[in-house]
Formats: C-alpha cells, structure tokens, sequence
C-alpha cells in the first residue's frame, strides 16, 4: 500500500513532533523538549546504521565510532576556543567520513561474524583512544562551554531552536536515506544483499557500492555526534562504548530493518521506554531486557511493520 | 566457418586430491551452441565457474573475442559480456520480476553511482526489462515478486536477466533442471528461438535439450573431454556410449 497510509503516517509524525515545543510550554514540561531531541539526535544515528544494516545487509556492530569522531571534533575544535559550527559540523562529518573509508575498506572485505567482530574491534580502539586523552579529559570527558555558534543565525542555547534544528536534520537524513535506497545506487546495494553471486555474475561489484554506503552512514552518523555533543554540552568516550553502539542497533531492529520509518520509532520506543522505567526504579534494565525480547518476538518485521504503508516497498 | 568466440587451453584445477578439471580444451564459434555433458561429479559445475570467473584455474588460460579474461573476476567478465544462470536458480527473491530484469538491464547500463533518481520510474530501465519478461513469456508476472512465482518461471527469469544483460555469450547451467514437462518442453523451445542469435555454453542433464539444441557437444568425464563433435557423432561415439550415455543414446 500504499502510498496513501504512508503519507498519513508522516504527516501525523511531522504535526506531532512540529507541536511538541508549544505543547511542552504549556504544559511546563521541558524535560520531554529535552528528551524528544535526544530521541531524534539517535533516530538520525540510527537512520544511517539502517542504511548499511538494513538495506546493505552489513551488521556494523561499531556504529557508535562516528557518534564519538563527530562529538570529539565539536569538542576539541571548541576546547582550542574555535566555536564555529560552519567549522565545527563539517569536520565532524568529514572526519568520520574519514574514519568510515579506513574501517570500511578492511572491515567489508569479511562477512558475517567477521565482518561485527572487526567493526566492534575498530571501535573500541577509538574509546580506548578517546580514554587515554588525557587532555580532552580522558575517562571522565570534557564539558563544552560554549554551544556551536552559526552566525547568529541559529542559537543552539535556545532548547526550542535547538529542538527545531534538530527536527529539519533528522527529516532531512530519513529523506536522504530514502532517495539512496531507492536510486539506481540502492538498488544495487539491495541487490547484493538479496544474492550476492547473481550481482556478481549481473556485473556489480559489491564492494564499492558497499564501501560507498559505509561512508556515507558514517559521516551521518558524524552530525549525529556532532549533534549530541551539543545536545549533552560533554563528550565522553562512552559516547563510542559498544554498548552504545549496540542500542543504535537494537534502535534498527525494535523499529524495522530495511524499512523508513523503523530507526525512529524504534529510537522514539527504545528510549522513552528506558526513561519511563528510570524514573520508577533503579533496576530499569532488568524490566527493560525481557521487554525487548518480547517485541522481537512479536514484532518480527519491526514497529514499523505493524504500521501498514510505514515500508518502503 | 564463424569466429571463435571463446577459447579455453589447457585448464587444470584441483580441489586436494581431486582433478576436477583436467586439462580441457573447449572453444565456442560466434553464434554457436555448444553444448557439455558428463555423469554426476564429471566436473562440470566446474568447469562452468572457471568459465565464468568464479573460480580460478590452476592452470590454463580463457580467451574471449581474443582477450585474455583467465585473471578477470565473475563482474570483470559479466562487463565484457558473459551472462549466466545458475544449476540453483539465482534471482533476487525479494524483488518482483521487473526489478530483477531492470537491475539486469541496469548492470548493462554503466556504472550505478547515482544517488537520488528513483531507480522504479526510470524508463529507460524498466521499458526493456518489462519487453525482456513478455519475450520470456512472463509479461503478466512482472509485479510478483521474484519468490512467489513457479520454480519454472523464476528459471525463465533467470533466463531473462541473462538476456537483458545483452551478454556475447551465454553459459546455461541445467536450465531445465526440476522442471515439469511441459515447463522444460517450453524452455527448450524458447532457447531454439535464440539459436544463432546468441553464442552458447549449455550444460545440462536432459538428452532431449542437448540433442535439440545443440550444434556441438563435448562430453566431460573424470574432468576430461573425451569427445568433442556434432550431435550425431557423439551418438555414434564408441567411447562416449560406454563411458556414458548407455541406454540414453537409443
């Protein structure tokens, strides 16, 4: 279906998320504003992971790397007092873009368990690396003390502004998203997930189209990064920990694999989920678990595939 | 006599102890269907790869329309214009019949580094892959998707991917194989229609099909060719008939 029930959903989603800051005033419940961005922030991330897991058929279990290479350029640009997000942004993407290429050209040469073993053995390396910068604060991180600055043009201290821009970026990514997968480019990359040997033996070689893909996530993943450093105003290297990347990959899966709604509502669902056990007790995640279990095993297509017309066909 | 198209020399290639292939030469005339036959474990899935490019001969070199392709990979190849169906027909289940000749039709057109236009309302795609499935006979079939259709017409969708290609040479892995009668009867029917047209390497397992379509037959044994000649002369081989075909040739 349809066209038809897949227009509605969006527009349902878009009025919901536009209303939300107005809604949130009146009611004097900013945290949800807070939260809300967060939830997109990592609906973007997971968005990019889709592109190469669900569409790609590439199970990177290292994604949380460009979250980390996008908010430590932020980061770092801003510690040596350069606070220009006309800087700042693009170098966090170019910079995971980067990083992308190098993982991407060794690590899509495997498959399978070889292929999540190396990205997580990539990413690690990173954490361990953001660790041991002891100047950028090691360990413990480093707070950012002044926000991205655009010209004046847009105030990210503004949560309402920030929330907007946060908002466009992330339709923007699922509508990027879109037009790859469905361009002569995705097809090719569905293609070789779908039967690799018949690509092969059509012409197509993977793993350019694969390698292309990779690079394209990553650097996606990099504005995330950039975004949540200054969504947290901090940089971590948790913010690459592998559980991190981990949860952008249950964020996929809880929404849909290969679908274009799936990564956010499988963010939206992941985290007020977690938030709402948070705040009735401590040990949320032994609620959280089982929780997570159960949708996998009755949402087998995701949340978006019990949302008719939420797929792209 | 036409021109060679393709010329194998000496391919060798063993798998530990096993000489799959051992020593075949084998040509193939512009517009010619040759045809290899051989008892189960003969080698000719193997030959077929290295043929193909899948696998990589231990020695011996293939030449195509004069160019030395024994180094270049399967994609390598299909560029150049080899087409293939697989003994396990090998589509894109999850596409429907369109998209899997438009995605063929695709591979011929250049390089697919492009972005943004959507790939389903091209018409320059989906134009001859929609005249390639009613040449095959699946006009009507073109949205199902590519699992849901019969085991005998996902063989003519590989079929027709392989042709959308515009391929040089076409190297036929059992087409009719696990195919009902009168599903197999209509398959060989529609490749007589390419004879001469299109330059082909059918291995297969149905006498009938061989015997129908083919102009030459080489018969593969223990991976060696034991006999190469028109169909009436590989009846009448001595070799062959002991070695092979038994009750098959009457």
């Amino acid at each position: 279906m349809p066209g038809r029930a897949r227009v509605t959903f969006w527009a349902a989603m878009i009025v919901l998320l536009v209303l939300l800051p107005p809604v949130v005033a009146a009611l004097k419940q900013p945290f949800y504003l807070d939260l809300m961005r967060r939830v997109m922030i990592f609906a973007i991330a997971a968005v990019s992971l889709n592109l190469i897991l669900g569409y790609g058929g590439m199970v990177s279990f290292g994604h949380a790397a460009y979250l980390g290479i996008g908010g430590y350029a932020v980061g770092i640009l801003a510690f040596y007092g350069v606070n220009s997000g006309w800087l700042q942004w693009p170098l966090a993407i170019g910079a995971s873009a980067l990083v992308a290429l190098a993982i991407g050209a060794v690590s899509i040469r495997t498959s399978g368990i070889y292929f999540i073993m190396i990205t997580l053995a990539f990413t690690q390396m990173l954490y361990y690396l953001g660790v041991s910068l002891e100047m950028f604060g090691g360990d413990d991180g480093m707070r950012i003390k002044t926000r991205s600055q655009f010209s004046g043009l847009v105030d990210l201290a503004d949560p309402v502004v920030f929330y907007y821009l946060v908002l466009t970026l992330m339709l923007g990514s699922l509508y990027l998203v879109h037009r790859l997968v469905n361009s002569r480019f995705g097809m090719v990359l569905r293609a070789a997930k779908s039967n690799e040997g018949r690509s092969r033996a059509l012409g197509f070689s993977p793993y350019l189209y694969r390698l292309a893909a990779f690079v394209i996530a990553g650097a996606l993943c990099g504005l995330a990064g950039a975004l949540l450093a200054n969504h947290t105003a901090y940089i971590t290297p948790d913010f690459m920990h592998w559980t991190r990347s981990g949860e952008i990959m249950f964020m996929v899966i809880l929404g849909g694999i290969a679908t274009g709604a799936g990564p956010l509502l499988g963010a939206v669902a992941l985290l007020v989920v977690e938030t709402v056990l948070a705040g009735w007790t401590e040990h949320w995640q032994v609620i959280l678990g089982p929780l997570l279990i159960l949708s996998v095993i009755f949402f087998r297509r995701g949340l978006a595939g019990a949302l008719p017309g939420a797929r792209d066909g | 006599m036409a021109e060679t198209l393709l010329l194998a020399r000496g391919l060798c290639k063993s798998f530990g102890a096993l000489r799959a292939s051992d020593d075949i030469d084998f040509d193939l005339k512009e517009g010619e269907t040759h045809a290899v036959i051989g008892p189960n474990g003969a080698g000719k899935t193997t030959f077929i790869g290295q043929l193909s490019g899948d696998l990589r001969p231990d020695t011996g070199t293939i030449r195509f329309a004069g160019d030395d392709v024994t180094a270049l990979g399967a994609p390598a190849r299909a560029r150049k214009g080899f087409a293939r169906s697989f003994q396990i027909t090998s589509i894109y289940r999850e596409f429907t019949a369109l998209d899997n000749v438009a995605l063929a039709v695709q591979a011929h057109a250049g390089h697919s580094f492009r972005f943004w236009r959507k790939a389903r309302e091209e018409s320059a795609l989906r134009e001859p892959a929609r005249r390639m499935l009613e040449e095959v006979g699946l006009g009507a079939r073109a949205d199902v998707l590519a699992a849901n259709l019969a085991h005998g017409e996902q063989r003519q969708l590989e079929v027709a991917m392989a042709l959308a290609t515009a391929p040089r040479l076409l190297l036929l892995d059992e087409p009719v194989a696990g195919m009902g009668g009168d599903e197999s009867r209509r398959m060989v029917a529609f490749l007589a229609k390419l004879k001469g047209r299109q330059s082909i390497i059918l291995v297969e397992h149905d006498m009938d099909a061989v015997f129908s379509l083919a102009d030459r037959i080489s018969v593969l044994v223990y991976g060696r060719i034991i006999a190469t000649g028109t169909p009436g002369e590989i009846r009448a081989n001595a070799d062959v008939r002991s070695a092979y075909l038994g009750e098959d040739a009457q």
